[in-house]
């Protein structure tokens, strides 16, 4: 993973087009591991982890100040997962980032791994939170904000949330603290794949428009295609570097089952079934929208 | 609210003010704010110290620690699940946080938060929460009567119902030192000091037998150990030689020493400022009959039912939780059985 050093490292054009490659191969990766992972139980939230891929490699492979070896070292960007059931595509992030072994994730969610289904901090070096219930992310990631500063640390707070989560009141809550506390340390970044446990995002509840809400609490906001990957990593960038107190929020729009046509193409659930016989096919289509 | 041995209403109404006035009487020895100042002491010697509240610093007297080091207290405003969320990622961060609010918004609106963000993630987190069970008369919306029963069965909470002024004085430091979340039923205001006058410290996870006495024992949590004193020195009168086991730790809770005093021939009571539905005496009743000893029980506490608003006084005689009405629950028990 790259290391960076200071809060808003300036990209030149060359630099970028480097970092993106790198970062597309991460990307890969991530989706490939997902395969691997879901595949050993013959089922797994696959359409999320397809989607967050590109979120997480811009993050994990490039974005985060991390120490693989140490996962708890203290001048880490701490990355919180609200989204508990997300738990394949940040294992496979973790992996990439060098945190926990690749060949671990084929244990995933058996018996007495360390990689349960729903992601938990108790079990997992890197995982910051026992997400899964929705709405708590945001509010602990406030305490995180307020601990750094007090520290004087200038690590950053990532919370990685979903456009569904937000139906969440404290959300809500923990948005309005985060403005009120001058929380410039702390990204929100919500997942917005238009999908949830009982259909569209949109038409279960909808929030939209979600940018104007956060604004209207107080954040700054971008909202960038959650594939493309440059516009990821300059929206990270111009958000840490504003000069003003305001937390940050980045929507990021993801298409659910990301990456392998066959899935995106699938009616969209919240729990896509993959039969036995498609796992190779989603790994040759994967390779070759990877190309 | 008066403690007082009142059985006969009082010659007109009482006013609002009996409702949430202070809980001691004009002629006890108090104390004000003892949360507030014991966190502020605690604070002054410990830099992990802080303070959050959710638009209830006033009311539950950390408004002394927010005044006294404003740069350690963080305002939440009227979001309980934020507050506790704050707190769990605080603490994550090396923070000891005291957070507070009222009991029943900590319990009742919370719970989650408290559960998975701070419970089992095991963080140093104590919340700190007022007006447990009947210590307002506000009714049902204010009243935590089923707080301790709605976090019982919590894993790895410790929850604490202190007496008086003395064990808040005395918990402060020892829920901040135990590594792990706590729950703490708060008096405010001007809290009586009851316990000093007895051998007696306040240790997290212990029940102190208080004064013994050879034909009654009230086994007793939070400020009914106050009244539970008071009855039984009304009792002395009547030759009556009752012991009081204070229990201010209800998780876990230190079942030698109530296995110990229980296995005396004697009358027992439970009283409890709570439901007797999943508190003290359930939890008595629950240790008692795990391990076979046959022994009755009587529970002096809140009925199963949301409570009348009104003076505290009334309504303290009307559940039986007065000291008046516990010792004439001990007589009535007494002659029935004698």
């Amino acid at each position: 993973m790259t290391e960076r050093t200071t809060l808003a490292r300036p990209a030149t054009d060359d630099d970028l087009d480097t970092r993106v490659q790198h970062i597309k191969e991460a990307a890969f990766r991530i989706r490939r591991n997902a395969l691997v992972q879901a595949e050993v139980q013959g089922q797994g939230y696959i359409g999320q982890a397809l989607d967050v891929a590109d979120v997480l490699a811009v993050l994990y492979a490039d974005q985060l100040n991390l120490r693989p070896d140490d996962p708890e070292w203290e001048g880490r960007d701490r990355c919180l997962l609200s989204i508990g059931h997300y738990a394949l595509a940040l294992y496979a992030a973790l992996a990439e980032a060098g945190v926990i072994p690749e060949a671990e994730l084929q244990t995933y969610a058996c018996d007495d791994s360390r990689l349960p289904m729903s992601a938990m901090a108790s079990y997992t070096p890197g995982v910051e939170i026992s997400g899964g219930s929705l709405g708590h992310g945001l509010t602990i990631a406030n305490g995180i904000a307020l601990g750094l500063k007090r520290k004087g640390n200038p690590a950053t707070v990532y919370n990685i949330l979903s456009d569904g989560e937000l139906g969440e009141g404290s959300t809500w809550e923990a948005a309005a603290v985060a403005a009120h506390h001058g929380l410039d340390n702390l990204i929100a970044v919500v997942d917005f794949n238009d999908q949830q446990a009982d259909g569209k995002s949109t038409s279960v509840l909808s929030m939209e428009p979600v940018g104007a809400k956060f604004e209207a609490f107080g954040w700054a906001v971008r909202r960038v295609d959650g594939h493309d990957l440059a516009g990821l990593v300059r929206a990270f960038e111009e958000l840490r570097a504003l000069p003003d107190d305001r937390p940050r929020c980045l929507i990021a729009d993801t298409t659910l089952g990301k990456g392998v046509p066959f899935l995106e193409a699938r009616e969209k659930l919240h729990f896509m079934q993959v039969a036995a016989d498609e796992w190779a096919k989603a790994h040759d289509q994967l390779k070759e929208t990877s190309a | 609210m008066s403690n007082t041995a009142t059985t006969t209403p009082p010659e007109k109404p009482l006013t609002s003010d009996a409702m949430s006035a202070s809980l001691a009487r004009e002629d006890q020895r108090v104390t004000a704010a003892p949360l507030g100042h014991a966190l502020v002491e605690l604070a002054q010697r410990d830099e992990r110290v802080v303070g959050l509240s959710a638009d209830l610093a006033k009311y539950t007297d950390l408004h002394v620690f927010r005044d006294a080091m404003p740069e350690r207290f963080y305002q939440i405003g009227m979001s309980e699940q934020a507050l506790l969320g704050a707190a769990a990622g605080l603490a994550m961060e090396g923070f000891v946080p005291f957070a507070s609010t009222y009991a029943v918004f900590a319990t009742r609106r919370a719970y989650d938060f408290l559960c998975l963000d701070i419970a089992e993630a095991g963080l140093n987190v104590n919340m700190v929460c007022a007006l447990p069970g009947l210590t307002t008369g506000y009714g049902p919306s204010h009243q935590a009567t089923e707080d301790i029963a709605i976090l019982r069965a919590m894993p790895d909470l410790t929850i604490v119902d202190p007496c008086d002024a003395v064990d808040i004085e005395q918990a402060v430091p020892q829920l901040a030192a135990h590594d792990g979340p706590t729950y703490t039923r708060i008096l405010r205001g001007k809290v009586p000091r009851v316990l000093d006058e007895y051998d007696y410290t306040f240790e997290l996870g212990k029940a102190k037998l208080i004064r013994d006495g050879a034909d009654v024992l009230l086994v007793s949590t939070g400020l009914m150990t106050e009244r539970a004193l008071e009855a039984a020195r009304e009792l002395e009168a009547d030759r009556i030689d009752v012991a009081v086991l204070h229990v201010p730790t209800l998780k876990p809770l230190d079942e030698a020493t109530i296995v110990r005093e229980l296995a005396k021939d004697r009358l027992v009571l439970t009283c409890e400022n709570h439901t007797t539905t999943g508190g003290l005496f359930d939890a008595v009743a629950h240790v008692l009959v795990r391990d076979g000893i046959a022994r009755q029980v009587t529970p002096v506490g809140l009925p199963d039912a949301f409570l009348d608003a009104g003076a505290l006084p009334t309504l303290a005689d009307r559940y039986g939780v007065s000291t008046a009405k516990i010792g004439e629950r001990v007589r009535a028990l007494l002659s029935h059985s004698g």
